[in-house]
């Protein structure tokens, strides 16, 4: 017998999701059609944000990948909106014309941008921000720069706002309402974000009403109703959205604004359901995807014929995604008579934080600055238990207060009950996590992303994950279990490491062939490791296969968007002379470089070098005594110094000649990821040592040596690692840790990350504690060194190493 | 030499030794910008030097099986079918290569 027809409309995250989880109740009850108007499989909408600011990338937000359709056999139909329904022939028609049955059928729609009409609305340079599309629009008129409007200070809008100016827009948002996210925000708050907003360079007008979009064949600007005029090259239209209910109103079905569904989703018609933004339920639109994951479950179940939980409604908490700036907001918060309000704020930190209360209840929340307890108040205002009075005074300093002693993290896990949300981005409770964690006996973080996808978006929340797993597993997990380090095999980076020295493994194919690699040749990922892994087993003796390097290490020289490269000379120390500054210049008019530019690392930086220049600039840059600064390598980068007893009136050691001496004993080195080091002249701390790789302080009675600290995606300061009272063992110090580092450290894991997954105790134990140890990394570095420190760019410059990569072939002939 | 050729001509390109393997080397033909990659096994393959994603140059990226990944982002493009791997969607134009005893011969033929 054949199975019954199911048609999914809209492979949106409400479409995708419903699928998931009827697979899960009845992986084959149905044959499945899905059709996408969007031509690319399922992605992460909300992450469409971050990709606008260049935080993640498409790649990373796809949440079904076209092989998850073949592998549940869904004709995925994509690119092909559905035009028109059929109900009594129960045919959906494509726009390709094409019919196809269905038994049941899935609307799943979603919304449309609300688009204000009015004049020059439909200008060339006005975009929504709903798809990917939008986002690649935004990003290709980024690119030659300019000024941006946003019309809307909603979530959405300063989203929008966010990632264009990250992407080097001059924004300017222009909000109706006379507070930023009013919905969403009381005043304070909006107060606090707006402010935050200008600082960051964008500029704010509330109380502004858009009367046109000028412009003659493309934006030119906007033109507000008291007379204002903004410049834009693009104006981004985010006013808000509107649930896409067009197809199920021709289609006959009950529509109001969105599509009328029950609690099982079921519409009008007994066989359509409906979920997503596009439907209405007891009077009420979505626009966030946590309630859309109870429709879907419920939707499911009503498809499988299972009993299960219905929809009965959602309250709804939300978090703006602008890095660097923490809003949380749920349930209601306006003033009323009946209504008791909790107020705390830190002006010196900028933190807002306001709990309202009615009939005992807590029923709404509003954060500022600090919203690590979002979550908790979030549950407490879904269940409505009354506050007890003599909590009262310090319900608003959230979880870690209540019972008076701050609670240990797992405990806090523990005490979750099962229904409470661990991932925000996919809606995955604790209790389908750990109910995964049992039933399909997982037992790592990857495991658990691959099946439940909590902690597969953001990230945010693998911290919990983790202690979800600790609770379920007890001792059996570990944080650090294995994890291989690609799919071309199934060994993680330790046993990697120490295999090849175990069996002595001494070239790129001997791994692969004795580890049983699964493929080839390796990958993109495992290739570099491997080469650096080899390097730094046997020095002298592996000889580096340039093959397996990033073009960056294998041209000695940063790529570019353009394919051009970046050249960055070493300045030891931070220090430079006039010849070097002259011989610079006289390169940069010789070769017309573009651009050239101090960097953030004490150094000259020139942009924009033809790859077939780069020997030539090197040849002239080597003539003035100038060596590669690889500002492009897994190595030592830089070492910033300040200017110490020299000439700092606080002076207390040489800063300036210990950051040169240790720049000359590391350069050339190849580490797990980039290293760099500082060395501050007193604990001012001008060269901003404590949040380097390694950093020293000087101080009156010698040095402290700090290590692990970091600047860049994280900001971390440093562990100090102990006192020493003379140079040389300042020197001594910063080499082992460095050759430890370089002995311990997975590819691409910088000091910190490394020191974190094996214990700042334990490398102090192997450097400080034991003096022989030491001594032994000390040598092995300085061993190591011996065949590192060429440079690399004299011998291609003049020494003839690699020609090819630099020079284009040269055709022969034609030939017959 | 750029600029001479018939489209319907073979044109040699140089030979293989000078290709790197698991590496790649730009020619330059007709005003293309062609990429001619080697494989481990030897294999030799020519495509438009342009990732379908953002135009990286692909001659710069890792050769690993019969595929290249762009240096730029990552993207995985097959050197036999031009076409990106994975969840990735687009493809480059791909030219027919010919090894004559260690001489190549190339095809801007469709
Ligand atoms: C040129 C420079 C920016 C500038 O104009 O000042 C720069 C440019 C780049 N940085 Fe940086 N970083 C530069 C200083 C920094 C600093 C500041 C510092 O070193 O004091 C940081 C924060 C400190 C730190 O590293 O913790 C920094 C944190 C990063 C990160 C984040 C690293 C992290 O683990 O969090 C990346 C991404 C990565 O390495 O994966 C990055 C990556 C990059 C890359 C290599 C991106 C890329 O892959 O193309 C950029 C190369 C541009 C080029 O071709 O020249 N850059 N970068 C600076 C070069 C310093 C130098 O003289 O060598
Ligand atoms: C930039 C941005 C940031 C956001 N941030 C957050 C956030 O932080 N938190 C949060 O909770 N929510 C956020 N949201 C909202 C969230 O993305 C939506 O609530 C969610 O995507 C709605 O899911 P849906 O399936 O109903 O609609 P969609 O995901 O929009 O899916 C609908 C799909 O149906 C397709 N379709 C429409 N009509 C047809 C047709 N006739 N035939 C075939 N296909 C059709 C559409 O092309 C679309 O792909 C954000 C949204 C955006 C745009
Ligand atoms: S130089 Fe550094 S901070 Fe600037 S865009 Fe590049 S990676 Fe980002
Ligand atoms: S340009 Fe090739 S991956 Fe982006």
């Amino acid at each position: 017998m054949s199975k019954p027809k199911l048609v999914v409309i809209g492979n949106g995250m409400a479409g995708a999701r419903v699928l998931e989880d009827l697979f899960e109740l009845a992986p084959d009850m149905y044959d499945v059609t899905m059709f996408g108007a969007e031509p690319r499989p399922n992605y992460n909408r909300i992450m469409l944000s971050p990709v606008l600011a260049g935080e993640s990338t498409f790649d990373d937000i796809v949440i079904n990948d076209l092989d998850w359709y073949r592998d549940h056999d869904v004709d995925l139909k994509l690119g092909v909106a559905v035009d028109g329904i059929d109900r009594d022939a129960k045919i959906v028609r494509g726009a390709d014309g094409e019919e196809t049955p269905y038994d049941k059928l899935v609307l799943a729609t979603g919304s449309d941008p609300f688009i204000i009409p009015v004049p020059g609305h439909d200008l060339p340079g006005v975009i929504t921000f709903r798809d990917l599309d939008d986002v690649d629009q935004m990003l290709t008129a980024c690119k030659s720069g300019g000024r941006a409007v946003v019309i809307g200070g909603g979530l959405l809008g300063l989203e929008a706002a966010h990632g264009l100016s990250k992407n080097g827009m001059d924004v300017t948002i222009i909000h109706l309402m006379d507070t930023l996210m009013e919905r969403q925000l009381d005043q304070p708050a909006g107060y606090l974000l707006e402010k935050e907003l200008s600082n960051r360079g964008m500029q704010v007008l509330t109380k502004a009403n858009t009367e046109e979009i000028f412009g003659d064949d493309k934006v030119e600007g906007v033109r507000l109703k008291d007379g204002r005029e903004i410049p834009a090259e693009i104006v981004v239209m985010a006013v808000g959205i509107r649930p896409n209910s067009a197809l199920a109103k021709t289609a006959g079905l009950d529509v109001e604004r969105g599509v009328l569904v029950d609690d099982s989703m079921t519409t009008s018609d007994a066989d359509i359901l409906s979920v997503g933004e596009c439907i209405q339920h007891r009077g009420a639109c979505y626009g966030l995807v946590a309630p859309i994951w109870d429709m879907c479950r419920a939707a499911a179940g009503k498809l499988a014929d299972a009993e299960g939980p219905m929809f009965e409604g959602a309250e709804v908490s939300t978090k703006l995604k602008v890095s660097g700036v923490d809003v949380f907001s749920a349930g209601d918060f306006a003033d009323g008579e009946d209504r008791e309000e909790i107020v705390f704020r830190d002006a010196a930190r900028g933190v807002y934080k306001r709990l309202v209360l009615e009939d005992d209840k807590l029923i709404g929340a509003v954060m500022y600055g600090d919203t690590a307890d979002g979550a908790y108040f979030f549950q407490r205002i879904k269940d409505a238990e009354p506050v007890e009075p003599d909590e009262r005074e310090t319900l608003i300093f959230g979880q870690s207060f209540a019972g008076g002693a701050p609670v240990d993290p797992m405990a806090a896990v523990a005490a979750l009950p099962d229904e409470a949300e661990i991932c925000g981005c996919n809606g995955v409770s604790k209790g389908k996590i750990v109910t995964a964690i049992g039933e399909k006996g997982l037992t790592d973080i990857d495991g658990v992303r691959a099946c439940t996808k909590a902690s597969s978006s953001c990230g945010t929340c693998t911290g919990l994950v983790e202690q979800l797993l600790a609770l379920s597993l007890g001792d059996a997990f570990d944080a650090n279990a294995v994890k291989t380090m690609c799919g071309c095999t199934d060994l993680g980076h330790d046993e990697v490491r120490r295999l090849i020295l175990a069996k002595e493994l001494k070239s790129v194919p001997a791994v692969m062939q004795e580890l049983n690699w699964k493929t080839s040749c390796g990958c993109a990922k495992c290739r570099p490791a491997l080469n650096y892994y080899l390097l730094a087993s046997w020095p002298g003796e592996y000889v580096d296969d340039a093959q397996s390097r990033f073009i960056n290490e294998r041209a000695h020289a940063n790529i570019q968007k353009d394919g051009t490269f970046s050249v960055v000379p070493r300045a030891w120390g931070g220090m430079t002379t006039s010849s070097e500054l002259r011989a610079i210049a006289d390169v940069v008019d010789k070769f017309e470089i573009p651009t050239v530019k101090y960097t953030g690392g004490q150094r000259i930086d020139m942009l924009g070098v033809k790859k077939e220049d780069l020997p030539a600039v090197w040849a002239d840059l080597n003539a003035a005594g100038m060596v590669s600064g690889h500002a492009y390598g897994k190595s030592l980068r830089t070492v910033k110094t300040c200017v110490g007893t020299d000439w700092c009136r606080f002076g207390t050691q040489d800063s300036t000649g210990l950051g040169i001496k240790l720049e000359k004993m590391m350069w050339g080195s190849w580490t797990p990821h980039k290293v760099k080091l500082a060395v501050s002249g007193c604990p001012r701390n001008c060269a901003e040592a404590t949040c380097k790789d390694i950093g020293v302080v000087c101080v009156d009675s010698g040095y402290e040596i700090h290590f692990a600290g970091a600047a860049g995606m994280h900001v971390k300061a440093t562990e100090l690692l102990c006192n020493v009272a003379t140079e040389e063992e300042a020197l001594e110090y910063c080499a082992a840790v460095m050759q430890l580092y370089r002995e311990q450290g997975w590819y691409l894991e910088r000091i910190y990350k490394w020191a974190d997954r094996v214990g700042v105790d334990k490398i102090q134990a192997q450097i400080v504690e034991d003096d022989s140890n030491r001594l032994k990394l000390f040598e092995r570095f300085l061993f190591a060194q011996r065949f590192a420190q060429d440079d690399p760019w004299a011998e291609r410059a003049t020494g003839g190493v690699a020609a090819h990569e630099f020079a284009p072939l040269e055709p022969v002939a034609a030939a017959e | 030499m750029d600029g001479n050729f018939m489209s319907d001509q073979w044109v040699e390109i140089g030979r293989a030794d000078q290709i790197p393997t698991r590496g790649a080397r730009l020619v330059r033909i007709a005003g293309k910008q062609i990429g001619v990659f080697k494989t481990a096994g030897g294999e030799v393959f020519a495509l438009d030097n342009q990732c379908p994603h953002k135009k990286g140059p692909l001659t710069e990226g890792i050769v690993h099986d019969t595929g290249v990944t762009c240096p730029l982002h990552n993207w995985v493009i097959d050197l036999q079918s031009g076409k990106a791997r994975g969840a990735d969607e687009g493809c480059v134009r791909t030219y027919r290569i010919d090894n004559r005893d260690g001489r190549l011969f190339l095809s801007l033929a469709e």
